[in-house]
Formats: structure tokens, sequence, C-alpha cells
């Protein structure tokens, strides 16, 4: 036995006893996820499905609706719901991003292979599940026959030392990654190491969703003890964790110092190869700040944007919104009085959903804006105008930015 | 199942090109045709009119990088037959070959297809042959049950032949995520 952690979850989940890099296997598939805008256009209702019991189907992308496409895109998701009795809905109203929900309704267990058409599935991988976003036929098909077919990529580990400084996030990490060594096309990412141990889950998770910004297929973490303790509160009792070996065979191995890690910014267009330390970046002028999406719109995120923002002032002439992962990061944010906070500090709390993120239905950006976002993608004309420009950091330092009007290292105002 | 050889137009692409360049986030509010007329919308303005049936898009190292939306739906809308490129990204890979799009991986030909050279392609070979001087690549062969889903015109109609659809309904489900 040499086996990566996702070989492993693929050799369970196709039934061989070895896989490796180059393999093509089939697997059975424990967990899909349908999205709101696969049922808004050109839905076709199928004549049977694999198992509902594997199926979940969230509303999430464009919610409420703001198009009658993508009402009349909620009608045919209920009905089919209804129709094939999916216990797993959530519905405007229990809906969330479609990693957040995955994430706190234990959708995602450790060893487990979990799909959805959305390229940021990867996000369950801090889970230790083996999961990746796959289209959108793809994914009709893996309903339909619960089944699915991957072709093994070489992994790249990451070994983490030393201890996260607490102005690092995962995002910061994730960057550096990102900055220094560019894209990981066709390959799996590992992530390992004793200091891994000052990771919480959350930075993990932003981390594993940001894995398809560097183009990896899978991005995965090992189930420690910090992730079997989340699980044990999301989860039922079904965990059985999947351990890399000692000697598993890695395309390369990089080990990446914490202690010595300071917050981070990605240039606008792209991460691989375009981050820098946020002491290097140009201190732009900003229009716009963003905290939301599947990556940062967890509640540790907004608490964090309220710890910054209380008893401070969005700057003159910027705009900052806040998007909560999920209706219940919404409702906890409420209870824990981050919304009051950011409310109070001038920012835009908005009800969950993808919104601002993806350019699609609120938070857009115009020409020649600036925006600096906490958001997964910083793609030209993203979210918005392609003659806008956006910068990528993480809650703290987006935070920072939006009350000084310009890209800051957030250590300054803290200071 | 073998691919009938294709033969057109080049339309020569740089790296990383991301799929909110060719499928932009205002025009998944679009029906496919009109969103198919904001394919390359910035990067090469009036692209989606100068295209022609039966060209292919060539493009560099890690091609389609980003979103699962359907972008081969629109490059077929316009009438692409193939996407060859140095390396793909895997779930944009995925997308064009269960849309019956081709997509075939050629390292060097950035450095060998020119934009507007006249190409042939042999899907199932996994070669590129440029018309003019009869220089050919070679790239690495999809699986022969990927080969089958193209052949079969994508998975969709493969579901149907299957029995997962409706009898009449070739539909192909939505625009994937964000
Ligand atoms: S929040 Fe953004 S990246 Fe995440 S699923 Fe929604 S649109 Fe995609």
């Amino acid at each position: 036995m040499s086996m990566t952690i996702i070989e492993k979850i693929l050799a369970r989940g196709s039934g061989l006893e070895q896989v490796e890099a180059g393999d093509v296997v089939v697997c059975d598939v424990d967990m899909t996820v349908l999205i709101d805008l696969q049922f808004a256009t050109m839905w076709a209702e199928p004549t049977r499905i694999a198992d509902p019991e594997r199926l979940a189907v969230v509303m999430d992308h464009a919610v409420p609706a703001p198009s009658v496409q993508d009402a009349d895109g909620g009608v045919r998701a209920r009905a089919f719901v209804r129709r094939f009795g999916i216990e797993r809905f959530f519905d405007v109203g229990r809906h969330g991003i479609c990693h957040q929900v995955v994430a706190e309704n234990g959708l995602a267990r450790p060893g487990e292979i979990l799909t959805c058409t959305d390229s940021h599935t990867c996000a369950a991988g801090a889970y230790n599940t083996a999961a990746r976003g796959l289209g959108p036929v793809e994914v009709y098909s893996i309903m339909c026959t619960g089944k699915t077919w991957f072709q093994v990529a070489p992994t790249i580990r990451y070994d983490l030392a030393g201890t996260k400084p607490e102005v690092v996030s995962g995002k910061d990490i994730f960057l550096h990654m990102a900055g220094t060594y560019g894209d990981a096309t066709n390959h799996n990412i590992e992530f390992g190491g004793a200091g891994l141990a000052s990771v919480p889950m959350n930075d993990r998770r932003t981390i594993a969703t940001q894995g398809a910004e560097v183009s990896a297929d899978f991005t995965t973490f090992p189930a420690d003890e910090l992730c079997l303790s989340f699980l044990k509160d999301h989860t039922g009792d079904r965990l059985e964790p999947v351990e890399a070996d000692a000697d598993a065979i890695y395309a390369a191995r990089r080990e990446i110092e914490l202690s010595a890690l300071e917050p981070w910014v990605a240039r606008p267009g792209s991460v691989a190869e375009n981050a820098l330390p946020v002491s290097q970046v140009e201190r732009r002028k900003v229009d716009q700040c963003f905290i939301g999406s599947c990556a940062n719109g967890q509640l540790e995120d907004l608490r964090i944007a309220a710890a910054v923002l209380r008893g401070r002032r969005v700057a003159p002439g910027v705009r900052l919104i806040v998007t909560p992962a999920s209706q219940a990061v919404y409702a906890d944010a409420v209870r824990a009085g981050y919304v009051g906070a950011l409310a109070d500090a001038g920012a835009i709390v908005t009800n969950s959903t993808c919104g601002a993120c993806f350019g699609y239905h609120m938070g857009l950006l115009g020409a020649g804006e600036v925006c600096i976002t906490a958001s997964t993608r910083n793609f030209k004309g993203r979210m918005g105008s392609p003659d806008a420009e956006i910068y990528m950091a993480s809650p703290f330092t987006v935070a920072a930015s939006a009350v000084a009007g310009e890209i800051v290292d957030p250590r300054e105002l803290v200071a | 199942m073998t691919i009938e050889l294709l033969e057109g137009s080049a339309w020569v692409f740089g790296d990383s090109i991301d799929t909110d360049n060719m499928y932009p986030g205002f025009a998944m509010k679009l029906s496919m045709e009109e969103a198919a007329k904001h394919v390359f919308y910035d990067l090469r303005p009036g692209w989606s009119e100068a295209v022609q049936p039966g060209d292919i898009v060539v493009a560099g190292r890690n091609f389609g990088i980003g979103s699962s939306r359907p972008v081969a739906q629109l490059f077929k809308q316009l009438g692409v037959v193939a996407l060859v490129a140095e390396e793909f990204n895997s779930l944009f890979f995925r997308n064009s070959i269960n849309f019956g799009l081709p997509a075939v991986t050629i390292p060097g030909v950035t450095a060998t297809v020119g934009d507007g050279d006249r190409v042939r392609l042999d899907v199932s070979a996994a070669s590129i042959e440029r018309v003019a001087d009869a220089q050919t690549l070679e790239g690495v062969k999809l699986p022969d049950f990927v080969l089958d889903i193209v052949g079969q015109g994508g998975l969709m109609a493969k579901l149907a032949g299957d029995g997962y659809l409706p009898a009449g309904v070739a539909g192909t489900p939505s625009r994937g995520g964000s």
C-alpha cells in the first residue's frame, strides 16, 4: 500500500485494492448535490434516479429569484423534489451556498465521494472527502446512474509546519501557495503536517474551496482531531477517515512555515503567480469591498468583519457588501451581534446567496471600479464590468481596506 | 468508435483562458443563442461573428480554468467542432466531452498552429495536421469510453438511449455552476 488520501478514497469508491495516478476508475458516488441554476434552463425531468437518499437539492446561486427564468427553475426544482421524495432539499429559507450547506448538514463525510456541478465542490475536501465539481451533464448522469469516472491525477503534497499567526487566515495560506507555486492543473492537492493543528476548520474550508482557482482536481485534508470533532457536531456516526500512507507517491512535496506568513493579496485577473504579501501590493483606492461566497462567507469571516468594523465606519465612497454563506450563518451572525455592528458601520449585509461573487444578480462592478474581495475568483469581468479590477484577500484585509478606503495591511488597523 | 476527420480554420488563444472569458456571468441570463454572441467578448471582441461553422479553437495551458458553466454548448452553438489545447482544466474537459464537443490535448500545438491556419484534426488518433505543409503533431489519445461519449453526441444522448429521459426529450441540463 502506498496511496495518497485521494487514491485511497477512489480505491474505496471503485472497489479496487490499489489505484495510482493515471488510472481511470469508475466509482459509486455517495452524495450528489443539484443546484438551482440547473433547474433554471433546459431542465429535463429524468424518468428515474439512482437513489433519492444520495441526492440533495440546494437553492443557492440566485435566490430569492432575481428573474422569471430563475423563478421557473425554482418551480421545477420543487416539483422534482416532490416527485422523487428527496428529503435533503434546501429551499429558500433553509438555503445557503451549496458548499456551506454541504458542510453544515454533514453531507460531506470522510472517505466518501461527493459530486456537484459547481467548480467549488472541492470545498468539502476540508472534511477528508473526495469532492469536486463535474459539470451539469456529468452530475445529471450521476443522479441517474449513481456512478461516475475519474482519471486519477498525480498529487502535490503540502506539509504545514509551525503555528498559524492570528492575523493570517486560510485565504492568506492559499494565496501564498498560489502566488509562490502557481497552478496545479490536472493535479490533486493534499495537506498534512504538524502545523495543520493550528488551522481551524473554517480556514481549511477556504483553502479547499480555492483549490479550483489553481485548477486542481481534488483538494483534501486529513481527518485529524479538529476535523473529527467538527464532523461529530454535523454528521451521524458513520465516520471512516482516510489517511495517506507514509510511502505514498507525490508529484511534489512542499513545506509551508505558517509562522512566517503574513496577509497576502492577489492582483486582478488570477491568483496563480499573481499574489503577493500585502506589504508589497499597491495601495489602490477601492470602490467596493466584498466579504462572502462559499470560501469566505462563514460565521468566522463575519465575526472578523464585525470585529474590524465595530466602532469604525466604512470609508466615504466605499461600498462594503457582506453576504453570509447560508441562512444558518445569517441567523447566527444576527444573534451574535455581527450584523448589527456591520450595519452600524455602513456595511450592507445581504441575504445568503452567491450574489456579488459571480456578477449575476447583485453587487456588480462598473467600468473603472476597483474591488477587493474575499470571495473565490478575481477573473476579469467576474463581478461585472470587464473594465473593473478585482483584488482578492482575506476578510480581515478586505474589512480593513473598507475602513481605510484603500488596500491596506490589516495589521496597521489593529496596531 | 471512430469520429470523422475534422477540417477547419484554427483560432489560437493563450494560456489559462478562464470560463468567465467565454461565458460571462451576465450571459448566464440569456438564451444559448444570445449567450453565444459573448464568447471571448472581452478577449477578442467580435469573435463570435467571425468564427465559422467547422472551425476549431486552439488554446495553451490550463484551458478552461474556472466554472462548470457549459461553455461547450456556446461553442457548439457557434459551429465550433472541436477544442485542442496544450492542457485542459479537467472540469472544462469533462464538460466539453459530455456536451459532445471533442477536446484533444496536443502538447506543442500553439507553437505549430497559427491563428487562421487550416488544420485537420483526427480526434480518435489525437493528431492535428497543418494543411499548408502537412506538419503533424500527435497528442494524448482519449480513452475508448470517452470517444464513445463524444461519438454519441454527448452524455445526454447516451442517457436518453439508456432510458433515463422521457421519449423525445433530448434536452441538455442547464447552466452548471458559477
Ligand atoms: S459563492 Fe461564488 S464560487 Fe461559491 S458557489 Fe457561489 S458563485 Fe460559485
